[in-house]
């Protein structure tokens, strides 16, 4: 067994698991939702991919870039028009209607687009690969880690640099106070979610080109974006990216062992950091 | 002619009633102090007028205009700016980044810049880029206060500004209004300091258990005449 290249495929598989998770932890800290539909989410986005793809005979990429102006009308829609009204003290509502939401989406994708297993394909990109020394990495898995290291410079760019950014913080510490400051928070949250979804398009894409998927592939999505996020420490984007690629790690490790264990090994590392550091390995304070 | 002007004022926490008819008004380039022990309603008042809390009743005037049903940032939007008891500086942000976010989303004209903020409190300048919880109480309200002014606001609300600071930090603090006041704008001083407040105020109003006690300018009222509305039940209209 290779372990420099099985490690080098984990941490690729993490930039993957990173961008699943980037939108869920961008959402969550700033206005504490936990999107029980994110998972769901992300399929829809690679089958509006799929569609353009499809229909239009797009190259996936620019379907994507396409798709991400779509999806974050759907998101800024769905909190401001509903999500919103599930936000407060307690924390039920969001959960409930988030949990309804995503069954909603699975079905009317059940619909549209039946339950067979649907693929984006990305011609030779698919299987061109790069040497790096002793090991080989494939352009597509590059792609995606180096997609989700992006996604999060970017995202911390916005957010600790641009005034966007400061209204983003000053209504996660306190909206009241924030509309005191001409900030509406209702709008703020919608942004975000709107802006999560720009992301959860580019995971879509990295999804659809890689695997297979179909209209019941989101819950699955959602505990590793879960896992990720919860291993790097709510709220913190760098820690979601360090996450990924533990989860990753956990799972290419597991499967070299033995392929039934990859799904297995990925939980039991989460199952530790919750154990020895609850708050994740890098909480929000230091991000 | 009334800038600001509330008329039959009453406002609600659920089923108990904070404000009880508050009618006040505000003159342009004016200075008001609004006095009155714990729980008399002062906060409330000012959270009423900011549009943070919906009010149940009565009429708040901006320029003859009815406010009271709009929301915090449209009140914002009219010139009407809150320093907030407790200062609630966003610990997110460094102290630039809280006194940027007073001005978030608008172009306003006026004499209140970043610049203008750190040379009114030089020692912001100082600890611009430092998290605004590493500062003392008495620096954090010359955020809050500055935060409210970077808007370039008409009426400038400062609700409890000297509460738990020490007095010298307060002198240091209320040294600030002159040149505020130099501005035209008028301010909304709600205190329970009573002395500071008399200093710098045109008018004072005294509220107890959500009503207005006691009314005038400053300079006629006495102290026998304070204690009376402070403590007592008794409504004197001076001047």
């Amino acid at each position: 067994m290779n372990w420099l290249d099985t490690i080098l495929q984990g941490v690729l598989l993490g930039g993957l698991y990173a961008l699943f998770a980037a939108g869920l932890s961008l959402v969550f800290g700033i206005m504490r939702l936990v999107n029980l539909a994110h998972g769901d989410l992300i399929v829809l986005a690679a089958f509006l991919i799929l569609v353009l793809v499809t229909a239009l005979g797009l190259n996936p990429f620019v379907a994507a870039v396409i798709a991400m102006p779509l999806m974050f009308a759907i998101g800024w829609a769905l909190q401001y028009f509903l999500l919103n009204r599930t936000l407060g003290k307690d924390i039920l509502p969001p959960l409930l209607v988030t949990f309804g939401l995503s069954i909603v989406i699975q079905n009317g994708l059940l619909e549209s687009f039946s339950a067979d297993s649907r693929r984006v394909f990305a011609g030779s990109l698919e299987s061109a690969s790069v040497n790096l020394g002793p090991v080989t990495a494939g352009i597509m898995p590059l792609m995606t880690f180096f997609s989700a290291v992006a996604v999060i410079v970017c995202l911390n760019q916005l957010i600790y640099r641009t005034s966007v950014g400061r209204a983003f913080r000053a209504t996660s510490d306190d909206p009241v106070t924030a509309g005191l400051m001409g900030i509406r928070p209702q709008r703020i949250f919608a942004m975000a979610t709107g802006l999560a979804m720009v992301v959860v398009t580019i995971a879509a894409l990295y999804l659809g080109t890689r695997a297979n998927f179909d209209p019941t592939s989101g819950p699955a999505r959602l505990i590793y974006a879960f896992e990720a996020v919860i291993i790097g420490g709510l709220g913190s984007l760098w820690g979601t990216l360090a996450g990924g690629i533990i989860l990753g790690v956990a799972q290419t490790v597991g499967a070299a062992i033995n392929p039934e264990w990859q799904i297995l090994a990925g939980h039991l590392a989460f199952l530790a950091v919750l154990l020895f550091k609850p708050r994740g390995l890098f909480p929000r304070a230091v991000d | 002619m009334a800038l600001l002007e509330t008329t039959g004022l009453t406002a609600s926490y659920g089923d108990f009633q904070a404000l009880f008819g508050v009618d006040i008004t505000v003159g342009i380039g004016e200075t008001i102090a609004i006095i009155g022990a714990n729980g008399a309603g002062k906060t409330t008042l000012m959270r009423s007028i900011s549009g943070v809390l919906a009010n149940a009743a009565g009429s708040i005037l901006y320029r003859d205009e009815p406010i009271g049903a709009l929301p915090a940032p449209d009140i914002l939007a009219r010139g009407i700016a809150m320093v907030p008891e407790g200062r609630k500086l966003f610990p997110s942000l460094s102290v630039e980044e809280n006194l940027l976010i007073g001005r978030y989303g608008r172009k306003v004209d006026g004499p209140w810049t970043l610049d203008s903020i750190f040379a009114l409190f030089p020692i912001l300048k100082e600890r611009r880029h430092n998290p605004s919880t590493a500062l003392s109480g008495g620096q954090q309200q010359m955020v809050a206060i500055g935060r409210a002014l970077m808007s370039n606001p008409e009426v400038l609300l400062c609700d409890e500004i000297s509460l738990g600071l020490a007095p010298v930090v307060v002198r240091d603090i209320y040294a600030a209004f002159p040149r505020i006041r130099e501005t035209g704008a008028s301010i909304v001083i709600v205190e329970q300091d009573i002395a500071q407040a008399l200093k710098v105020a045109d008018r004072v109003y005294c509220m107890m258990e959500g009503r207005v006690t006691l009314s005038g300018a400053a300079a006629d009222l006495s102290r026998d005449d304070i204690h009376k509305a402070y403590f007592g039940t008794e409504h004197h209209e001076l001047a």
